[in-house]
């Protein structure tokens, strides 16, 4: 088994420094849509000159740079507690070039580890398969976006949400609003539908891997996605919450099985500082996308 | 129009601003976030302004740069070479966490302006009518951009106990872009997008 782990200080870097393309150029369309000279142009011009120099200059996109979140999958035969180890390694060595903030604090005491070590943290799951491959997909989940997502169990009668799409679509609604720009709009939504708390919220992240504009392969699900996003836009939040006309890039849901007495939906609010990133490795090949 | 305001800022500078209106700031400025307000308000505030005598120096520095200054709501990435601090990443951070504090601060230190994202509630909006002050919207996330701002790390304060992101950096900014979204005339960018955002909403889920 390799040493991975300056690959996974590359992964980490170009993840927190290199914006990807899809999201760049959903904020270049967003600009085109906002008045000329108002302040959600301001905002969305100031997020692509910083996009620019921080690609430019490696450093990272937004000072928050989350929690790191490693999907890796592996073939037959890998050692997990070894990947892991190097993954902590690697995240180690990306905080000391300051491609990561020391992020990890004592949920009690406020303590900070000082290298973005911790109790289960970073986050990492791992998936066995069967390509001859290791793939490691990274996404740094801001704090800031992070405490605005919200789950919701249904029915929810406030919001008159039954257990059906039409529910979905009112809480996911809801979530948005409340969210306000608080999330560093605009922002992306992962949106999962069943399964129990823990599960429907892990899998509503899932989901912001997905690149912009991928649509459910259930017309059904595809169609709400389309809505959810058209209705979001709507309500006028704009970026940063200043106003305008682009409060979401895009909006990305699955389900899950559920028990019968359960009806959970997740939502996940990602920034615009959307930084997702893979890593695939193959023999002595290592390729990033 | 851009409005350019420098440290000390005074009562005047403040009282032009209106909502929308875009800024740049030059000067002294602090970070400041949960732990350095939870902090100013526990050691300085309220105690009356006597503090334990092992925080007198900070808190004397305090007094005299916050006096018409501005505190900035951001925990910065860092980088230190040859023994100087630098600032990689410096975009703001949200600051609705500090309401219970930032009215305090405001009114004991004379404080003319408060940078963060996502707006801040009412009793901030009460403290910058009462004491001419302003809240400042950066755009969250502007991490490099806004450190190319940062032509200086002064000195940073509470590093060992508060860590990295929460310390209390003194830093010299030239030219710190933002939006004023909440002035000292009573209105907020935010309370307004709220309330038309939540109008939309009864209709898009009206039954
Ligand atoms: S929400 Fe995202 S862009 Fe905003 S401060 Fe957090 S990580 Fe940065």
């Amino acid at each position: 088994m390799q040493d991975l782990t300056q690959a996974l200080v590359e992964l980490i870097r170009r993840t927190s420094t290199d914006l990807p393309a899809d999201m760049e150029l959903a904020l270049r369309e967003a600009r085109e849509r906002e008045a000329a000279g108002s302040a959600a142009q301001g905002a969305l011009d100031t997020m692509l000159v910083n996009t620019e120099m921080s690609r430019a200059k490696s450093r990272p996109i937004c000072q928050d740079t989350g929690t790191p979140i490693f999907e890796v999958h592996y073939p037959v035969g890998w050692s997990t507690r070894k990947l892991a180890a190097q993954i902590k390694q690697a995240v180690t060595i990306a905080t000391e070039k300051s491609y990561l903030r020391p992020n990890a604090v004592d949920a009690i005491s406020g303590d900070n580890s000082g290298d973005n070590s911790g109790v289960e943290f970073p986050t990492i799951h791992f998936h066995e398969w069967d390509e001859d491959a290791v793939k490691v997909d990274l996404m740094l989940k801001g704090g800031g976006c992070e405490n605005v997502g919200a789950q919701y169990s249904l029915p929810n009668a406030p919001l008159k949400a039954g257990r059906d799409l039409e529910g979905v679509r009112r809480v996911a609604l809801d979530a948005v609003t409340r969210a306000q720009g608080q999330g560093c709009a605009p922002g992306v939504l992962g949106i999962a539908v069943g399964g129990d708390r823990g599960a429907s919220y892990a899998f509503s992240k899932q989901q912001l891997f997905r690149p912009l504009g991928d649509r459910n392969p259930d017309p059904e699900l595809a169609a709400l996605e389309e809505t959810i996003k058209a209705q979001a836009n709507e309500l006028g939040i704009g970026p940063m919450g200043f106003g305008g006309e682009t409060t979401v890039l895009d909006v990305q849901m699955d389900t899950m099985h559920r028990l019968p007495a359960s009806f959970f939906v997740s939502v996940s609010y990602m920034c615009w500082a959307n930084r997702r990133r893979s890593m695939t490795v193959r023999g002595d090949e290592v390729t990033y996308s | 129009m851009i409005h350019k305001l420098t440290v000390p800022i005074p009562d005047e500078a403040i009282e032009a601003l209106h909502v929308g209106d875009q800024v740049e700031i030059s000067g002294v400025i602090f970070t400041a976030r949960d732990a350095a307000h939870k902090y100013m308000v526990e050691q300085f505030i309220k105690t009356d302004g006597n503090p334990q005598e092992s925080e007198w120096p900070l808190y004397e520095l305090l007094q005299d740069k916050l006096n018409g200054g501005v505190i900035y709501h951001c925990g910065p990435v860092v980088a230190k070479d040859a023994g100087q601090w630098r600032f990689v990443a410096a975009g703001p951070t949200t600051s609705i966490r500090e309401e219970v504090y930032q009215d305090l601060v405001i009114e004991h230190f004379n404080l003319k302006a408060v940078i963060g994202k996502g707006g801040m509630g009412p009793r901030t909006l009460a403290a910058c009518q009462k004491f001419k002050a302003v809240y400042l919207h950066a755009v969250g996330g502007a991490g490099t951009l806004i450190a190319e701002r940062v032509v200086e790390v002064e000195d940073v304060h509470k590093l060992k106990e508060f860590g990295v992101p929460e310390a209390f950096w003194q830093i010299r900014v030239e030219g710190f872009p933002a939006v004023v979204t909440m002035d000292s005339h009573g209105q907020s960018v935010h309370a307004d997008v709220a309330a038309q955002s939540e109008a939309k909403l009864k209709e898009l889920v009206a039954a």
